[in-house]
Parts: structure tokens; sequence; C-alpha cells
């Protein structure tokens, strides 16, 4: 079980691999689409990198829904309990 | 009258350089660029064939950790060499719609392609990244560089195996004599020093064996040739039509005064022993560019080291050039890079534009005892070119029975 700010850290890393963004740009409202310029491509990477980092199962429809970083942090930690 | 098109950028990355520059300063040296790859999986494998030449300077040397992260290893070799060639050009503005790519490559993305039937295999699809079609497509290179630099009037991959780099720059002239675009970059890039291309070539006892001394390994017309050398980069050449580039003010190297693309119809892998297919295209480059035969002071040859590949080209050479042939200046470059497939006729391409430009003809290393089946004037150590006009030939061909052949004059 890792807390809010170790999935948001970890997300951070993930984010930052894949786009190359700051770590730091990658905060609990901002938008993947929107702010963070991530496309589709780039998101399913992103999920699948986050699946194994943190063991747990992200369902491609649940992805659409996952509009925010919050989001998927908040997705994350339920799956984890 | 056609549209008369010149060479005004060159770039290359490659075992003997990773930019022009060192590339052209190397290959009139004479170095080798082979190595004994030090890779785990040789020994894993029990590969028959423990080394290759690598391109001198890794690719993300030069590109961003993440921009490459989404090219397969032979689109980040074609990004290189394009920027480089792109720069070098001195191009700033650009009508992108008039701008068009043709870059090459032999096989396409497979390091991608094998890395992603390993994941599958031992993680499952899920773990199968998403970008991995647009990296193993073989139009990648192409597509991508044409993404870095806007080109939008197409972006085209010719696919003839070895004779691949070749058959771009042809591609390229036609689409600029066809009025389709005024500037094209075209060129060819490859990056298969992978175990399974290794098995595969080696199974057809397409390469050298010489594992104890691989420097010595590639060494096109020397009687003891036993193979040719794996290697890797990719080469580009900015074509312009002449008027654009007169009107810009720029730099031009060479006219790329004519092109041919012909096939052997003969077997999928054997040369026709009589050189027939490449015959009929050294002819026709030289009618395409309206070159005579005494023209013709530099020939780059594909010359790959194959006990059976050397020998037809000397037999087309003598036909096409007929007494000419005693007198021109022939280099084999892959002795000194090993043999970059589908990048090969384009990194040939730049260094017979060099050699013009330059008016010197670059090295063919490792040839102690020339085969006395193939009496050609090996050019050994750098030899200067006459002034006056002049032109040179490039050739390659691929199995498949594919030959291309390039036609370069002085301006």
């Amino acid at each position: 079980m890792a807390s809010n700010e170790e999935i948001l850290a970890g997300l951070a890393e993930i984010v930052n691999e894949e786009t190359g963004l700051a770590t730091e740009a990658v905060e609990m409202d901002k938008s993947f689409t929107e702010d963070l310029d991530i496309d589709s491509i780039s998101m399913m990477t992103i999920v699948v990198n986050a699946e194994e980092k943190f063991g747990v199962r992200i369902p491609d429809e649940e992805v659409k829904n996952l509009k925010t970083v919050g989001d998927a942090v908040s997705f994350i930690s339920n799956a984890q309990a | 009258m056609a549209r008369k098109v010149v060479i005004t950028g060159l770039g290359a990355t490659t075992p003997i350089g990773g930019d022009v520059p060192t590339m052209w300063k190397n290959a009139l040296k004479g170095v080798s660029g082979a190595h004994t790859l030090e890779d785990d999986w040789v020994a894993k494998y029990e590969l028959p064939v423990h080394f290759a030449a690598r391109a001198s300077t890794p690719a993300l040397d030069v590109l961003s950790r993440v921009e490459a992260k989404r090219m397969d290893p032979s689109t980040q070799f074609a990004v290189v060499a394009a920027r480089e060639a792109w720069a070098d050009s001195g191009i700033t503005e650009i009508d992108h719609d008039r701008l068009a790519v043709a870059f090459a490559t032999g096989i396409g993305g497979v390091w991608t392609l094998l890395d992603a039937w390993d994941t599958l295999r031992e993680k499952g699809p899920r773990r199968v990244l998403p970008m991995t079609v647009p990296m193993l497509m073989p139009n990648g290179p192409a597509a991508a560089v044409s993404l870095d630099l806007g080109a939008r009037a197409g972006a085209h991959t010719p696919v003839s195996a070895c004779a691949s780099g070749t058959e771009a720059v042809h591609v390229g002239l036609d689409l600029i004599r066809a009025g389709k675009a005024d500037v094209v970059v075209c060129g060819g890039a490859e990056a298969a020093i992978h175990p399974m291309p290794i098995a595969a070539f080696a199974s057809m006892q397409a390469l050298s064996r010489r594992n104890d001394d691989p420097e010595h390994a590639s060494r096109p017309y020397d009687r003891d040739r036993d193979g040719f050398v794996m290697g890797e980069g990719a080469g580009a050449l900015v074509l312009e039509a002449e008027e654009h580039a007169l009107a810009r003010g720029a730099r031009i190297y060479a006219e790329l005064a004519g092109t041919s693309v012909t096939a052997d119809a003969y077997h999928i892998t054997a040369p026709d022993p009589e050189g027939l297919g490449a015959t009929r295209a050294l002819k026709a480059a030289m009618f395409d560019g309206r070159i005579q035969p005494e023209d013709i002071v530099h020939v780059n040859a594909h010359a790959t080291s194959t006990p059976v590949g050397d020998k037809p080209e000397y037999a087309a050479l003598k036909a096409a050039l007929g007494k000419h042939v005693d007198t021109v200046a022939v280099s084999a470059t892959k002795s000194q890079m090993g043999h970059l497939l589908g990048a090969s006729g384009a990194v040939e391409a730049v260094l017979t534009v060099m050699a013009i430009y330059d008016r010197k003809a670059p090295v063919t290393i490792n040839l102690e005892n020339q085969d006395p089946e193939i009496p050609l004037d090996v050019v050994t150590t750098a030899r200067d070119l006459p002034a006056g006009s002049i032109a040179a030939l490039s050739n390659s061909f691929g199995f498949g029975g594919h030959n291309a052949v390039i036609a370069v004059r002085s301006v």
C-alpha cells in the first residue's frame, strides 16, 4: 500500500520517463491531455508502466475516465486497497 | 529539358564517423569500423560471427532520451543524418508543401519487432508497447524525417534490400524532375546488428567469419575475402532543383546528373554472373545524366567483400565503361565501414558527392592480394581526382536482383 503522495511521485517519474516533463509539473489537478499535452499512445504507455509499478490493473475502458493526475492517483489507490 | 537537380546538404552517421566531416576524414585515411561485439547475446546464441561495425556515435548521444524512445534505432540514425544534411544545406525558409522525403531502409524496425515479440512471450500482450507498430514499420524513418522537417510533399520509402539507399536518391531525383517537389531529403538507414539478422545472414554464408581479426574482415576484391561485415547507420542528402538552390545562393556540392534502377529477374539472391542487370543500370544512369564513359573518373563500388558478389560488378563496369574501366579510380568503402545494408547506398552517395566536391577518391583498406579476375584500379591510398568537369558513379545491388546506380557530376 502506497500513500497518495507516494503514488503521485511514482506516477510523476513514469510521466517524466515517457515525455521528459519535469516531475514537479505532474500535479494532482493537472489534466493529462490539456495541461501535460500527453497523447493517447503515451497515455497507454504510462498506464501500462503504472500497472507494473503499483501492481494494479487499469482496464482499457477505465483509462478514458482518468482525466487528471488526481483521477489516476485515486484509481490506483483504490485498486491497491 | 528535365529540371537540373543539385546536392546542397549532406549528413551521415556511420561506423567511421558520426557526421560527414569525421567520416570523410577517416574515409581518406583508411580506418576500420569493425570490432568484436561485446554483447552477451553473441555467446548466448552461439553466433558464428562475433563482430560487426557499429555506428561510431550512438544515436542517443545526439537525440534526446524522450524523442529516441519513440523511434526504432534505424529511425534514430535516419533523424540524426537528416538533421545534419538539413542544417548543412543552410535552408532557412521553405514552402513545406514543396519539400519531400525519400528515406529507405532494407530491413526496417527489426529491434522493435523482435523486442515486442520477446515481451509478448515473456510478459503478455498488455506489456507490448503502444508505439510498437509505428516504430517497426519500414516507413518509420521516412515518416520521422518528414515529421521532423515538416516535409509535406510526400514521404516515400523505397525498399530494395541493399540497393534501397541508392534507390531513395533515384526517387528523390524523379520527384524534383517531375515537378512534385523542389527539395527532397533522401537517404537510407539501417540498424540490424541484432542476433537474428546476424544468424540469418551467417546461415546463408554471406558474412565474413574472420572472428579473430575483425578489422581485416571486410576485404573487397582481395583474394581471401570471405563475406561481408554487418554495419549500421544512415546517410542523407538534400537534393534541390537547381533554380531553387541558385535563388537562395546555396553552396552546391555537385549535380545529381542521373540515376537508374533495374532488376535482374535472374535469382532471388545470386547476382547474374555476367552482371547484365547491373550493366543496364550503369548504362541507363549515364544515359540519364548525359555522361560518356570517358567522363567517369571515379566509382564507389558496391563491393561487399563476398566471394561471389564482387566479380559480376567488375563485368558490369567493364561492359558499361569499355576501355575506360582500366583508368577509373574505384573505391570499395565497405572495406572500412562494413555493409550498412539499406543505408549503404545513401552513405556511399554522400561519399561519392564528397569525392567529386573535394576531388579525392576515398580508400579501400585490406586489399593485400588483389583477385586477378578483378583487375580494377582500386584506390588504396587517397587519390586526387582530375580538375575540370568530372563525374562519378555509385552502385548498389540488393537481394531480389535490384540494381541501382547514381551518377554525380562536378559543377
